[in-house]
């Protein structure tokens, strides 16, 4: 999108399926997005991997990956819902790295130019980025996942203020970009996820590190993620769209957009 | 070139023997550091450490070979950015295919490797 390549062709039909959500997302702006996603080997190195971490900035700048900065606005923060999330979490027995610097990478960038492909000079909400380790193994379970997202969740309905929030999982789905199974996808297990992360989300918590990246390949690991976000999300939501498309790069690309309907 | 194993993951043990050509790579997401790099790559590698099977892997761009002496896909990756390489050129080089095949493989479906 910030290529300016949504009118070719290979993309066209993955930008179409966008198109629903994009509105229904115009039509309920928050005022906050909490984005659950991956560093790519850009603020996070191999000296220090926080397993989990949360930005707690004023601000982000857009990171140079080694191919300049993308060309899209610096993310704006949202520091006191980053303090308040850090200290429900700490006080809820979760040990969470603090980023109070952090340039952000495309894994929290092209979501935000998904929700909003034409963002002029300024995001249209905050930002409080949530950085999980997808890259070093042992990443964290889809269970630790799935828990830290509803102590999130609990987290931002004991905020103070009043905010409307959106919760981002990011990542996957599945796609392998090294070795002999370079260019694995399973769309028989993506389509049950899609389906599973609304009203079954306990089964996608149960399935063990090795069985993602067996099914989904070593980088579809990242779905875990997404078990952040529903965690966060009430017992009750109602699904506005879902789109699945392949390929985009190497890539699987699967979105759902859910409306949380409150109640526990 | 080396065969490649069918997945590679970044474990503890893989991560302590790729060290220092991780850090190769992702030193050149800086501009300055390319430019030394492209200047001399077999110095570029000395100073950081590499050894003897890291340097010649590099020098020779055998991309599995990078893998199996712990490198991690998304660091590699960076180098192969400097050489103007796609992730679907990578993708090739490890099933044995050209970069084209491959982005023609992954526009038909992928492949789900009997999953």
């Amino acid at each position: 999108m910030d290529n300016r390549k949504t009118g070719d062709l290979y993309w066209k039909a993955l930008f179409d399926g966008y198109e629903p959500a994009r509105r229904w997302m115009a039509g309920h702006r928050p005022d906050v997005a909490v984005i659950v996603y991956n560093d790519h080997a850009n603020a996070v190195g191999l000296d220090l991997v926080p397993t989990f971490a949360i930005g707690t900035a004023e601000s982000y700048a857009v990171a140079d990956e080694g191919w300049g900065r993308r060309p899209v606005p610096p993310v704006t923060g949202a520091p006191e819902l980053s303090e308040h999330l850090v200290r429900m979490l700490v006080d809820d027995s979760f040990d969470i790295a603090t980023f109070n610097r952090l340039d952000v990478d495309h894994g929290l960038t092209v979501p935000l130019s998904v929700y909003c492909p034409e963002p002029g000079d300024a995001w249209p909400c905050a930002v409080v980025p949530v950085l999980v380790n997808v890259i070093q193994y042992p990443q964290p379970t889809a269970a630790r996942c799935y828990a830290l997202g509803q102590a999130i969740g609990r987290a931002i309905r004991s905020f103070p203020q009043d905010v409307d929030v959106a919760v981002f999982g990011t990542g996957g789905m599945s796609h392998q970009l090294a070795g002999a199974r370079a260019g694995l996808i399973n769309a028989e297990f993506d389509y049950m996820f899609l389906k599973a992360i609304e009203s079954d989300p306990e089964k996608l918590a149960a399935i063990p590190r090795d069985e993602y990246i067996r099914e989904t390949g070593t980088e579809g690991i990242e779905l875990i993620m997404w078990l952040v976000m529903r965690g966060a999300m009430s017992a009750r939501i109602r699904r506005i769209h879902d789109s699945y498309h392949v390929p985009a790069s190497n890539t699987a690309v699967g979105l759902a957009l859910f409306e949380d309907l409150g109640g526990t | 070139m080396t065969r490649t194993a069918d997945n590679y993951v970044l474990d503890l043990t893989a991560s302590r023997r790729g060290y220092a050509i991780n850090r190769l790579c992702a030193s050149l997401t800086d501009e300055d550091s390319r430019r030394r790099f492209g200047a001399d790559e077999a110095a570029y590698c000395d100073a950081f450490g590499l050894t003897p099977e890291q340097r010649k892997a590099i020098l020779h761009r055998d991309w599995t070979a990078m893998l199996d002496l712990g490198a991690s896909i998304f660091y590699v990756f960076k180098l192969a950015m400097v050489d103007g390489k796609s992730m679907q050129y990578l993708g090739g080089v490890f099933t044995g295919v050209t970069a084209e095949e491959f982005t023609e493989l992954m526009r038909l479906g992928g492949q789900n490797f009997g999953r």
